[in-house]
């Protein structure tokens, strides 16, 4: 028995040293640094000023809020396109055709996230192949001009997180028993009532691990919305990127830091209660 | 809907169609990118000038091929260098993790279980800040006390590396986890009974049963490794990996040097990735 508590203690001390370390104290101190206030050279007090900063400007807020608003509707839009396909290689795609096809979706995402978007600024930029496109076709008689604006961010956004909606919604909607849907059929119910009575209920774990994933990355990107979007396009990571590295205003940036955090677990809380779905049964699975 | 049911044909072709041309949207802007690697012209896009391999060979200004660049090859190196040490690191504590939670029952364990996936729902940005302020103020309160300054408490290489091993060793041990649930304990039961020692019975029984799996987390360790950019951007110092290298020359301006270095990257990371799918394929086959 004593054996096997030397084992235990053994396998727990690496987990703790690692969450400890490196998320659980990290995090405490930028908290800490998020409270200080700078009132002299070298003199700090603790106090609120930072986040009182942050919500005095209204600059601040609404960067805050559009990322978070562009983050919803690019999951949105991510399901919405990612879904049928999802089924198509699940449940109707057979045998070498679904293992190509699943091939097919992961290798993409294999390659790193700046060619990707690279890819994607070659293609819309003004002097890119759609605006070369158009005026071949002659649809438009200059350049256009595809690149930084909301749109090119959202496309962007939705090509880069495109795989981890997939592959979840894929692993739950493969593992449901055909004969659900043939029962539904069965019972009178066309296409649509099958879809969102039976199919979708079924995948929800899927769908609720995969929208985590999208939102969480969409939120957090930084090289999407810098290298696609426009100058009023800023995201709150760029914000917080610059309070770090351009103005070296750690304090403010800590407490930047600590409201996108808090954000966004407040939203994946919320996204988890209502659909009532845990993390350990979507994303821990 | 179902393979077998009947639908009207024009759904299904309805169907057939939309999944192609989502396969399109996924290809399209790598094959751009790999296409205009190979145009012999200064600009990455039209026209195509004819076939060049200058921007992987070129020996000289203007046409300086990535093999001859020497910033993005120190930037391929560091990348290989950190991805190389957060493969080893988060792999070693990813499978004690795995056991720890697969094999032992103790306070609390669903809270660490939460904590175990925190990472996960952590923007990486934050990551990155979260340990670049905590090092800091190890690196000062070290300072103040002995008088040291510890060059590897500063943004660099070795910070980046735990900022990334600080959220890959969750996605190594979900995949390690995983596989070690659906293995079937008897058999080490069994190997204990008939004398063997409990190391031998981990070398010979589950570590075997487990290789497949180390090796599939391994991969995506690697390329999740040198593929990031967020956390990687805010901790890093003087020598930047590969990604922050081809982030600010894209905003200098691109060159097809940089189609190069993505064709590169797209073979490369297509080889392991295709590696990974293989040998997970063959270890979910009985």
């Amino acid at each position: 028995m004593r054996e096997g508590k030397l084992v235990f203690w053994l396998l727990f001390a690496p987990f703790a040293a690692w969450i400890a370390l490196l998320i659980v104290i990290p995090h405490i101190d930028m908290l800490i640094l998020s409270l200080r206030e700078k009132v002299a050279p070298r003199v700090y007090e603790t106090g609120f000023r930072n986040y009182a900063d942050f919500a005095a400007s209204w600059v601040y807020p609404w960067t805050l809020l559009r990322t978070v608003v562009f983050s919803i509707i690019a999951t949105v839009l991510t399901f919405i396109i990612g879904f049928p396909v999802a089924y198509y290689i699940a449940k109707i795609a057979q045998g070498r055709t679904k293992a190509a096809l699943f091939m097919l979706c992961l290798l993409p995402f294999w390659v790193s996230e700046i060619v990707r978007v690279f890819g994607w600024m070659l293609l819309l930029r003004e002097t890119g192949l759609i605006s070369n496109a158009l005026q071949g076709l002659g649809i438009t008689s200059g350049p256009v001009e595809f690149l930084y604006n909301d749109a090119a961010i959202l496309i962007g956004l939705v090509y880069t997180s495109m795989l981890f909606m997939i592959v979840p919604l894929i692993s739950t909607i493969d593992g449901m028993d055909d004969a659900l849907v043939e029962a539904g059929y069965d019972l009178g119910g066309n296409g649509w009532t099958v879809l969102t009575r039976i199919v979708i209920p079924y995948a929800m774990p899927g769908i609720i691990a995969g929208s985590i994933v999208v939102f969480m990355l969409a939120l957090g990107n930084y090289l999407t919305p810098t290298l696609l979007g426009g100058k009023s396009g800023q995201w709150f990571t760029a914000q917080i990127y610059s309070q770090f590295i351009t103005r070296f205003n750690w304090e403010l940036g800590s407490a930047f830091g600590f409201i996108l955090l808090a954000t966004s677990s407040a939203l994946v809380w919320l996204l988890l209660r209502l659909s009532g779905q845990s993390l350990s049964n979507t994303l821990g699975r | 809907m179902l393979a077998s049911l009947p639908r009207s044909p024009l759904l299904r072709f309805a169907y057939a169609a939309y999944v192609a041309l989502f396969f399109v949207y996924m290809a399209l802007p790598l094959a751009v990118v790999a296409v205009f690697a190979f145009n012999d012209s200064q600009f990455p896009g039209l026209p195509w000038e004819g076939f060049t391999l200058d921007w992987f060979i070129g020996a000289e200004q203007p046409r300086l091929g990535l093999i001859n660049d020497r910033r993005i090859v120190a930037g391929f190196f560091n990348s290989a260098f950190v991805a190389f040490w957060v493969t080893a690191l988060s792999l070693t504590v990813a499978t004690t993790t795995a056991f720890l939670f697969d094999r032992h029952d103790f306070r609390f364990k669903e809270f660490a279980y939460l904590m175990m996936l925190a990472p996960l729902v952590i923007p990486g940005v934050i990551l990155g800040i979260s340990i670049l302020v905590f090092s800091s103020t190890l690196a000062e309160a070290v300072n103040s006390l002995t008088g040291l300054e510890i060059g590897a408490l500063r943004p660099g290489l070795f910070l980046v590396i735990l900022g990334q091993f600080s959220f890959i060793t969750t996605i190594a041990t979900l995949v390690i986890a995983a596989r070690l649930r659906r293995f079937d304990r008897t058999l080490e039961e069994a190997a204990l009974n008939l004398g063997a020692t409990p190391a031998v019975v981990f070398r010979t029984i589950t570590l075997p049963w487990l290789r497949p799996a180390l090796f599939g987390a391994g991969i995506v360790a690697f390329l999740i490794s040198f593929e990031n950019f967020n956390t990687t951007l805010i901790l890093n110092g003087s020598n930047a990996p590969l990604t922050v290298t081809m982030f600010d020359r894209m905003r200098e301006g691109s060159t097809p040097v940089l189609n190069a270095v993505s064709v590169t990257l797209m073979v490369g990371s297509g080889l392991l990735g295709l590696l990974g799918i293989l040998v997970q394929g063959r270890a979910a086959k009985p």
